[in-house]
């Protein structure tokens, strides 16, 4: 036998299941325990930057929407600074802004929509810029490991060109999956796709 | 500046999007293989909690939901730590939980189980680990409930446990179930975990050493997240 390393391992996901709201959305579910439900503002009043609503559903493989699906945002600053000090230029982030939420699809429709500021562009790796984006988390009943993803803006189309994880899709058709539709001033329609045709390009974080 | 990346997931150990077995991931998993990514600073950051954000009595849900008495069954402490899979602890992390009452309902307008509601047991709770990574839960153990998967299929006790860890990479919803249940290898959804060792990381262990005798007994329950590399930066003199 070779000697042991030291490493734990990590713990297993499992699924949100279908009462996710009531942990952690519990205003949502119908009841108030807590005084403060978290996630509810990305940017609170006063942090420049250009107000967005994003929009959108999230679509089964038989295109069903899912109505039970709960998102986390995470997102930088309108300079691309994200407020953790993992982030070199962090005592520059905006006050008071959080860059992290929660949205939750309706009960009926499955559309979520929630409101934020756009973040700027985000240093990458080896000096390359990455385009403007958002980093989103599904979870639901029925995934077994919470799925990343990210979105982009429509506007950028020369960032995107030069963005490095677009730019790693080998296949260009899906880098489409990645990039939200414009559909009014500074509205934005972003579906996802768990499966199927126009399935949304997944990251493995 | 070089990023300090978390360790490689190790998917071996983790569920996949698609297990025949737990039928609402056949519709609900990605059949493309996902997309591999180089951590940038959008991944080894992540939101951070404060003391603001958490109620005095969010972590009792014994007393957190009371409409005039305490809820029925069996009062127990969950306790353990957050940790890295470098074995060090994970301070001042927001753990999230939300489980059935005793008879397995939960409070929620889709449960439609005949386990009675209890009018004093909301069901959820949340806390920050301390400066060691550890967390401190009061609440009632649930009870087991069926599901529609197969037609006699049974959800273990379990309550959902929810971490963010000091990035976004490290995400983690997890499931803890309770020593000694029978219901836990016969569960679709514990049969979606690969690894036989990892179903037992998921097992709280009964600790009789941090029980209140004459209140509570208590379970003891470890998470564990992505580790970050400690590869030595120019900019990291000492280590991280
Ligand atoms: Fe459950």
């Amino acid at each position: 036998m070779v000697q042991a390393l030291p490493y734990l391992r990590e713990s297993a996901s499992q699924t949100a299941g279908p009462y996710v709201h009531i942990g952690l959305a519990p205003g949502a579910a119908g009841f108030h325990t807590f005084e403060t439900e978290l996630g509810q503002t990305l940017a609170p009043e006063g942090v420049p930057g250009l107000r967005v609503t994003i929009e959108g559903q999230v679509f089964d493989g038989l295109g069903v929407p899912i109505k039970d699906v709960l998102i986390e945002v995470w997102q930088a600053d309108a300079n691309g600074i994200y407020p953790h000090p993992e982030d070199p230029r962090a005592a520059d982030c905006a006050p008071g802004f959080r860059g992290w939420g929660r949205v939750i699809s309706d009960f009926d429709s499955g559309l979520f929509r929630f409101e934020t500021i756009k973040p700027g562009p985000v240093p990458g790796r080896a000096g390359r810029e990455q385009a403007p984006h958002l980093n989103l988390w599904l979870v639901s009943r029925g995934i077994n490991i919470g799925l990343n993803t990210r979105m982009y803006f429509p506007e950028d189309t020369a960032a995107h060109a030069a963005d490095p994880v677009l730019g790693s899709i080998e296949q260009r058709a899906r880098v489409a999956t990645l990039i939200a539709t414009a559909t009014g001033p500074s509205t934005y329609r972003f579906d996802i796709r768990l499966q199927g045709e126009g399935e949304t390009v997944f990251i493995d974080v | 500046m070089k990023p300090a990346e978390f360790y490689m997931r190790d998917r071996s150990l983790q569920p996949p999007a698609h297990h025949p077995g737990y039928k609402t991931s056949v519709p609900r998993s990605p059949r493309n293989a996902l997309l591999t990514l180089q951590q940038t600073v959008s991944e080894i950051t992540g939101p951070t909690f404060g003391h603001d954000d958490i109620g005095a009595l969010d972590n009792d849900l014994t007393l957190n939901f009371n409409h005039g008495g305490l809820p029925v069954g069996e009062r127990i402490i969950l306790q353990g730590r957050v940790l890295d899979e470098n074995g060090r602890p994970v301070p001042n992390t927001l753990v999230e939980i939300w489980q059935a009452n005793a008879s397995g309902r939960y409070r929620h307008k889709k449960d439609a189980y005949l386990g009675a509601l209890d009018p004093n047991f909301g069901g959820c709770g949340r806390t920050l680990t301390d400066a060691n990574g550890h967390y401190f839960f009061r609440t009632i153990k649930p009870g087991p409930y069926p599901w529609l998967n197969y037609v006699n299929s049974w959800r273990p006790a379990h309550i959902h446990v929810s971490v963010f860890g000091t990035s976004f990479s490290q995400r983690l919803i997890t499931q803890l179930y309770f020593e000694g249940d029978p219901l836990i290898l016969k569960c679709p959804i514990v049969q979606t975990i690969p690894d036989q060792q990892a179903v037992q990381q998921l097992i709280a262990a009964l600790d009789l050493n941090s029980a209140v005798p004459m209140d509570c007994l208590a379970y003891k329950f470890d998470i564990v997240l992505r580790g970050r590399r400690s590869t030595l930066f120019e900019n990291r003199l000492e280590g991280n």
